[in-house]
């Protein structure tokens, strides 16, 4: 790669002092290994390719858990002309740093303020954008119809209904909510929806961003609503992978699952159709709050190394076009974040368009929301509440300690 | 011989060790034939729970092609490779010469240089991560092959010049002394007259780094991220993530990356042993 | 300068320049790549540092963070563990080289088949064990599920994960313990066996008081790379739990790993001081081989 790279620029800077005229190419990193987002970005490369005769792009296509720690390194040390990464906090210390660059003129020229204005504050720091969102997607309760109908239970319309469902459905020995917490992450969903519907959108973003403390009393009430459906979640959960926890849905051993909305796709391969399948926004816990969402934002940003911004800037504009945009998350099965655009006609998409454009706010998952660090150690206290729920203070004990080094 | 040859004891004694020896091997490998089983499996057993039964019919032919078809799992063979094999030239033509240069000279700093190397070897990778990473990333070698392969070099150097140092102490020194006397220059006593007798050691310590190398998972996951450079064992831990539950392409793809050392191992046996046991017999 | 003076200069001195000659380019990547990089790792856990910006001196700050730090307990808790079972190599090593020290037929090809394991990379070991301890379909807990008629989640249940990584990690380990043993057997002198026999020596009293030491050499070499082995796991804990659940089978590589350079870590100066700590730990272990070495050299 790095010959080929040394070869490239060397010949980028040969047809620079031709003829200006002569197009580049960009070199875009990015980490799409799951076979849909795959497919989705080699359709992007092939119709910009087309649409912008002489731009090549040379795409290094990164493992996806590798890439948030290759980041770091290529950004200073090696940097492409585009970056894919996570809009909010996620991209917070690449622009103190520095290493990206201000794209305001992107989203001027190409009337994006407008069209993107859903996630324009999500991209915006000190008064600039930073980046372009291509694809969002909603978070919220999955769950099997038929397995609703053997317990008989309806959907649930507030957090108690949901709990009273839950001992309906540990009757039956079927469990009431799953999760596969291996990874950890899946959990983070549960814990972001139970605080934002406990406490609020606000005290949640002041939560993950270490204004308020994990000690706070407000945090604990949010892990007392968690206590009440604990019982009632697949037991094992911490053996197993989210699509471990899928395939219990599928086989109707669950009911309930806290995912996002790529997991349709899974569900759909282990048989389930629209009929079966259905979704929920998580239910009202505190009366009155206002509803937020989880929904993070994938983006691409041009890092302040870039050799060639000029066609990287093209890139920008392209990805966030309206048509892009549609035909990239049809691929994707995701939401559009251009309002021009339209969503695929599929029922989860249009739900999840629902949830979204209803919702008070938007918040992009824990793991983006707070910094790393602080990220990992909150879920590793998710997990462990969730196997002794009687540790819980002084798994907040530990996080404080967390957060006061990390956000100091 | 101890214990006492099987051959002298009675009879009765020595047919059960005949006996107890393959069923000693088979629970010794359960877990691998176990994997291997699984690799041929068609997928329809694991869907139905056919975990250990007989396979319900051989898919090998299409489990092994799917692992090809559905990841770049030939490419990270490729990269290992390229990583393998230049480390291998690499830390054995420098400790050809470091071995040589410790354990024919007498010089003060002798023994000081030697320990370097052999406490060296021995370090936790982890206190050398942050800085050698900095220091690929300044070098413009970050995610390259070639910077796995500089650091490789150097670390294995280490190593290396333990084996060569103590393989050319027990050479007949008095071979060197008389070609000094006929004023052969060291240069040519090195290459004429210990070059050669080397060999066994360089084929041994050969296949030992070449195992070591391949098998590396903790540098290849720090310094190697995009899949045109990641190595086997690091790419297995994507795979693993990718197939989650595809248990006949993890244990296909498994078996794939193991076979270079194995066949190895199976082809240069002795040298292997030789270079692994250096030591185990005397001082 | 005549090219005749150069000449006998080089002809003087070669025995003296030669061996730095030698010597120049293998040292020199040594200490680039190893020796200047211990250095600066213990001079970074001095700083605050995020990889990105500049560095902040905080002295000690992060040595008296780490005394703090539950997860530094857990993993020295478990280091500890691994140091201490993983020792069991040893003894099962010797075990099955005495079984394999025999001259029936297919003898080599056993004595190739268990040392099998070794040769594979831990990363294939770790999946291998971790396909054996599936909950629902892998092996053992169908084992115990048929002995007990309870499940066990090995890798996910706090009591037994680190044991289950510390199993797989036997497995290679017990091969490589055995062919040092199967090489130290055939050394033997046949000699002193042979004399133990006549006194009427046999069975526990010969093999304790005779082959044991005897077989000192390959019992020194056992015990450093099977210490050395202990303190470097890492690519199995990846492989297996990746620290789970929640953090309780980390050892000091991994808790480093995951400070400094995962996904979720980006405290360089604090990852350091891990490595520091683990560094000195392993420091007691090099230097009595060290010790050991030198004692050797000047005998010999």
């Amino acid at each position: 790669m790095k010959y080929f790279k040394t070869l490239s620029g060397l010949a980028l800077g040969l047809a620079l002092s031709a003829s200006t005229a002569l197009a580049g190419e960009i070199v875009l990193n990015s980490d799409q290994t799951d076979p849909a987002p795959k497919k989705a970005m080699e359709e992007l490369i092939a119709d910009f390719q087309k649409a912008n005769p002489g731009i090549t792009i040379k795409w290094n296509n990164f493992d996806h858990e590798g890439y948030k720690s290759a980041i770091r390194n290529f950004l200073t040390a090696d940097a492409p002309d585009v970056a894919a990464w996570y809009a909010g906090n996620r991209m917070a210390p690449f622009v103190k740093a520095g290493l990206f660059e201000d794209v305001s003129d992107v989203w001027e020229a190409n009337g994006l303020n407008d069209q993107l204005k859903s996630a324009a504050a999500s991209m915006t720091m000190d008064g600039k954008k930073w980046g372009v969102p291509y694809t969002y997607y909603q978070w919220g309760i999955y769950y099997n119809k038929d397995v609703y109908k053997k317990a008989g239970v309806t959907e649930p319309k507030n957090w108690a209904e949901f709990v009273s469902n839950c001992e309906k459905f540990k009757a039956m020995e079927i469990d009431c909510l799953t999760t596969g917490s291996k990874a950890l992450w899946p959990i983070a969903g549960i814990f972001d929806y139970i605080n934002m519907r406990t406490n609020g959108y606000e005290f949640h973003m002041e939560l993950t961003a270490g204004k308020v403390k994990w000690t706070d009393p407000k945090v604990k009430a949010a892990f007392a609503e968690w206590a009440k459906i604990v019982p009632y979640t697949t037991a094992n959960h911490a053996a197993i992978d989210w699509q471990d926890a899928a395939a219990l849905i599928v086989q109707g051993k669950a009911a309930n699952y806290v995912m996002g909305n790529f997991s349709v796709a899974t569900f759909k391969q282990g048989g389930m159709t629209n009929d079966n399948l259905g979704f929920l926004v998580f239910p009202e816990i505190t009366p009155g709050i206002p509803r937020a969402e989880e929904a993070p934002t994938d983006t691409f940003h041009i890092p302040s190394a870039a050799k060639n911004k000029e066609d990287a800037r093209k890139f920008l504009a392209f990805v966030a076009s309206p048509d892009v945009q549609t035909k990239m998350n049809a691929t994707l099965g995701q939401l559009p974040v251009n309002n021009k655009s339209t969503a695929a006609d599929d029922p989860f998409i249009k739900a999840g368009f629902e949830e979204l454009s209803s919702a008070y706010a938007l918040a992009q998952f824990f793991d983006r929301d707070a910094p790393a660090d602080m990220a990992k150690a909150g879920m590793e206290g998710f997990q462990e509440f969730m196997i002794k729920p009687e540790n819980i203070d002084a798994i907040l004990e530990r996080l404080q300690k967390v957060a006061d080094k990390v956000y100091k | 011989m101890f214990p006492k040859p099987i051959g002298q004891v009675r009879p009765w004694l020595r047919t059960a060790y005949k006996c107890a020896l393959p069923i000693a091997l088979i629970v010794w490998l359960l877990p691998l034939i176990g994997i291997a089983v699984t690799s041929i499996r068609p997928a329809a057993d694991l869907a139905v729970g056919n975990y250990f039964g007989m396979p319900s019919g051989f898919a090998g032919v299409e489990n092994y092609t799917a692992v090809f078809k559905n990841s770049s799992i030939g490419y990270y063979m490729l990269n290992s490779f390229k990583v393998t094999i230049p480390t291998v030239i690499g830390a054995v033509g420098l400790s050809c010469m470091t071995g040589f240069a410790l354990a024919v000279y007498k010089f003060k700093s002798n023994l000081l240089v030697f320990f370097m190397f052999v406490a060296g070897n021995f370090v936790p990778f982890q206190i050398l991560a942050i800085p050698v990473r900095d220091l690929t990333l300044q070098l413009g070698m970050y995610n390259t092959t070639m910077g796995l392969v500089m650091f490789h070099v150097a670390f294995q150097t280490g190593f290396c010049t333990l084996f060569m140092r103590n393989f050319i102490k027990g050479l007949p020194f008095a071979l060197i002394e008389s070609a000094r006397v006929d004023g052969v220059s060291e240069f040519r006593i090195f290459w004429h007259i210990v070059m050669p007798l080397m060999r066994p050691a360089i084929a041994a310590l050969s296949v030992l780094i070449f195992t070591f190398i391949w098998n590396d998972y903790f540098w290849a996951t720090i310094m190697a991220q995009s899949a045109d450079v990641r190595p086997v064992t690091a790419g297995m831990n994507e795979l693993k993530g990718q197939w989650k539950v595809a248990w006949e392409l993890i244990t296909a793809a498994s078996i794939i990356a193991a076979l270079p050392p194995v066949a190895m191992f199976f082809l240069m046996q002795k040298h292997f042993i030789a270079g692994l046991t250096l030591g185990a017999t005397k001082g | 300068m005549s090219h005749r003076t150069q000449a006998s200069f080089w002809k003087k001195n070669q025995r003296a320049m030669a061996p730095w000659l030698f010597l120049a380019p293998g040292m020199i990547m040594f200490l680039i790549y190893v020796i200047y990089p211990i250095c600066q790792s213990v001079w970074i856990s001095f700083y605050e540092w995020d990889g990105l910006g500049p560095k902040t001196w905080i002295g000690g700050q992060n040595y008296v963070d780490l005394l703090d730090d539950d997860s530094f307990y857990t993993s020295l808790k478990n280091n500890i563990i691994w140091l201490v079972l993983y020792l069991l190599a040893i003894p099962a090593g010797l075990a099955v080289a005495l079984l394999l020290n025999q001259t029936v037929t297919g003898i080599r090809l056993y004595k190739s088949l268990f040392f099998f394991p070794f040769v594979i990379s831990q990363v294939v070991v770790g999946l291998i064990f971790t396909w054996f301890y599936a909950p629902d379909f892998g092996l053992l807990p169908n084992i115990i599920k048929g002995l007990t008629g309870s499940e066990v989640a090995v890798l996910a249940d706090e009591r037994y994960a680190t044991l289950g990584i510390i199993a797989a990690g036997l497995w290679p380990q017990t091969a490589y313990c055995m062919i040092l043993y199967l090489t130290g057997l055939n050394n033997i002198s046949s000699e002193q066996v042979e004399a133990a026999r006549m006194d009427n020596a046999s069975g526990w009293s010969m093999l304790w008081n005779i082959i044991i030491p005897q077989l000192r050499p390959a019992t020194f070499i056992a015990l450093v790379v099977t210490v050395i082995g202990a303190l470097r796991s890492f690519d199995l804990v990846s492989i297996m739990t990746a620290g789970g659940p929640y953090g309780s089978t980390r050892v000091l590589s991994y808790f480093m790993y995951e400070q400094s350079l995962s996904e979720y870590g980006t405290a360089m100066g604090y990852g350091a001081a891990i490595a520091v700590v683990l560094f000195a730990i392993m420091l007691v272990f090099i230097s009595l081989f060290i010790v050991r070495m030198l004692s050797q050299e000047r005998n010999s």
